[in-house]
């Protein structure tokens, strides 16, 4: 048997390509336009409609990771993500001079991914106690003790008020609250957080991670801790939930108990789900979905004669309509849509022939 | 019984001390000391009642959507949303007719029809597919709870109750003894938070007789255990599904005029009584409805007990309760492994 294997064949170093010519064309041209659209976009869709899809898709992503690649729906992501920014309001400076501490920023930041991180460590390791659908009941319960304790202690959380005037730090003398640095900013993480999914994914912890999704059992039998591992994946997920977080809490200057209600953790999970579970671009193709029809609702409805405040039943119709046609997404609807292109395609050329 | 406190001596012992102890501080005037350290034994009593009832409306939530899932996996996160609406209906029904009881059948018939064509048209079609049913329920939800939201306006509304359930009853417990008169004051207690005590305990034991003494029980019982072998023994299994979700979502409607009638209704209670669900399923074990009542009556005593005793950490205790049956329990106090 070990006659008929093949060993390994190495690529020769002439027919490998460069890292730059292994990118599709369509990403350059997607990174030319990101990276030059200050030229021409106003300050409003930097920073309200582009920062805010970045920041959306980052927790997606967080979600996406953990859903698509560890088989684990959870709706904690938009709470650890909140637990980030509460903690770089507390941390550090605010408009509630009697709550938050006032530390500097390079203890404030890495001090807010970690306890975000440790929050979702413990917390996964709750949930991965069951399975499968059990989860989202778990992370949703959490998500939601969570959002009353936040609204019901003032010591700590200040409350209903939460914290206002929660400023990013004046770094190399750049306001980063400005449009065009909180644009760059939020595309600067924003991509290093796709680049590093793209990156795990294709790692030993991330096909684990994928044999753990797909077979559990098999995986344990092959000496893989499966528990370890989904903890792991919580815990990696929670920084980029983290970072968008902050982000978040920079770009609204403020955090309270409702940027991370109930409905705030269901938009995460119905922006992962429209955009697509499957690849790491699904939720920040969903959130600037979401975030058009967001800030485009009123006069969409306005249109059909609706009141402005009905962007919820799009919302939630849009969603529905997904799900029960296209289950994986926009994405999934683009790749069958390539599929019987190129069927067609293959057809007409095998017809001429 | 005998078998078990002979087998578990010191833990029996332990039980029989605190149950002990619980009954003295219910029926025993408390002595000055007592008094002293916790505050008045009214504030005691009042909380550990208000936490009974409390659990008696999670209940009624709680045991449809517990039924619906252990018999069918439909986790089914509208729930929150069909308890709203009958608390909607209920209050224009009630307004409308005047009466508080004929709310109660037809709520339970328009929100039950609502379950029945959510179970058909949509849940059935895409059966075994548990997180497709899930994301279609959140959706059902964000709808429902927009169009409540356009109809019913953000303000609160509260049910009116007749006028016999009004005012207080005095309960055959102590609260206090005056001490130079000597005499006994009584607990004097809101009549309709006991009457919905003894109705929430009808209905749950009516249904535990219903699954339990008569053959549609035995069907349910049997599709919760094993769905395909009862599906290949002939029985039309759709029927069941029908029925029960049906059941499901109506006693949820009812529960939302109760909630209603002792609370009060505005958005944002959809998902307060979603998440009293889904932690009193989760403590008390999916599919249960013996361990939906303890996991109602656990919650609702720790949630009311913590709103007095610790007003800015209450939620704190009921997640603690959560997290230490996941980690000590994961199927639930009462759940079956799977």
């Amino acid at each position: 048997m070990a006659m008929t294997d093949q060993a390994p064949r190495f690529v020769n170093r002439a027919d490998q390509k460069l890292w730059f010519e292994r990118i599709p064309a369509p990403w350059w041209a997607l990174a030319v336009v990101l990276v030059f659209l200050p030229v021409v976009a106003n300050s409003f869709w930097l920073f309200q409609v582009m920062g805010w899809t970045f920041i959306l898709g980052m927790i997606g992503l967080s979600l996406m990771f953990l859903a698509g690649y560890g088989g684990m729906v959870s709706l904690l992501q938009m709470t650890v993500a909140g637990v980030a920014g509460y903690m770089v309001a507390i941390l550090g400076t605010s408009g509630t001079v009697t709550v938050s501490l006032g530390l500097v920023w390079w203890i404030v930041i890495p001090a807010a991914f970690l306890i975000a991180a440790l929050f979702a460590t413990i917390s996964g390791a709750l949930a991965v106690r069951t399975e499968g659908i059990y989860t989202i009941m778990i992370t949703l319960a959490i998500a939601a003790a969570f959002f009353y304790f936040t609204r019901q202690n003032y010591t700590i959380f200040n409350g209903y008020s939460g914290f206002n005037l929660v400023l990013p730090p004046q770094l190399f003398g750049v306001n980063w609250r400005e449009p065009v640095p909180f644009y760059y900013l939020s595309l600067v993480l924003a991509a290093l957080s796709y680049g590093a999914v793209v990156y795990v994914s294709r790692s030993p912890f991330g096909l684990a991670l994928q044999g753990v999704r797909d077979n559990p059992r098999r995986m344990a039998a092959l000496g893989f801790n499966v528990t370890a591992h989904r903890v792991a994946a919580y815990a990696l997920a929670s920084v980029f939930a983290s970072a968008g977080g902050i982000l978040l809490v920079w770009q609204n200057a403020q955090i309270a108990p409702g940027t991370i209600g109930m409905s705030a953790a269901i938009d995460v999970l119905v922006v992962a789900v429209v955009g697509g579970m499957r690849r790491p671009l699904g939720p920040f193709i969903g959130a600037f979905i979401y975030v058009l029809l967001q800030v485009f609702s009123p006069d969409i409805l306005g249109f059909f004669g609706f009141s402005a405040e009905r962007f919820k039943l799009i919302i939630g119709l849009g969603f529905l309509a997904v799900v029960l046609f296209s289950p994986d997404g926009v994405l999934g609807l683009w790749d069958r849509w390539r599929a019987r292109r190129r069927q067609q395609g293959g057809q007409a050329g095998g017809g001429v022939a | 019984m005998d078998d078990i406190i002979k087998r578990n001596p010191l833990r029996s012992l332990i039980i029989a001390i605190l149950i002990a102890v619980f009954l003295w501080l219910v029926f025993a005037p408390w002595p000055p000391e007592l008094v002293a350290k916790w505050g008045r034994k009214q504030i005691f009593l009042n909380a550990l009642l208000g936490g009974i009832t409390l659990g008696a409306l999670y209940f009624l939530v709680a045991a449809g959507f517990t039924l619906i899932f252990g018999l069918m996996r439909v986790v089914n996160l509208a729930h929150g949303s069909l308890f709203l609406l009958g608390g909607y209906l209920g209050y224009e029904i009630s307004s409308l007719t005047g009466s508080w009881f004929i709310a109660f059948p037809v709520v339970f018939l328009v929100v039950g029809l609502l379950g029945l064509l959510m179970q058909r048209f949509i849940f059935s079609k895409m059966e075994g597919e548990e997180l497709r049913q899930t994301l279609v329920s959140i959706g059902i939800s964000i709808v429902l709870a927009d169009l409540m939201l356009w109809l019913w306006g953000g303000q609160s509304y509260s049910i009116l109750a007749p006028g016999f359930l009004t005012g207080p009853m005095e309960l055959p417990i102590i609260n206090s003894i005056n001490a130079s008169t000597g005499a006994t004051n009584w607990l004097r207690y809101p009549a309709v938070r006991v009457w919905i005590l003894i109705a929430a305990i009808v209905i749950g034991v009516a249904m535990w007789l219903v699954l339990n003494r008569t053959a549609l029980g035995m069907l349910i019982r049997a599709g919760v255990d094993d769905r395909e072998m009862l599906a290949a023994s002939g029985v039309r299994i759709q029927l069941v599904f029908l029925a029960v979700f049906g059941f499901g979502a109506g006693l949820a409607g009812m529960a939302g005029i109760i909630g209603g009638t002792f609370q009060s209704l505005s958005p944002g209670e959809d998902t307060r009584f979603l998440l009293a669900s889904l932690v009193v399923v989760i403590v008390g074990g999916m599919g249960s409805i013996v361990g939906a009542a303890i996991g109602s009556l656990i919650i609702g005593v720790t949630e009311q007990m913590g709103f007095v005793y610790a007003p800015t950490y209450s939620v704190v205790f009921t997640f603690l309760i959560m997290a230490a049956v996941l980690a000590f329990r994961p199927q639930g106090l009462l759940g079956a492994r799977r």
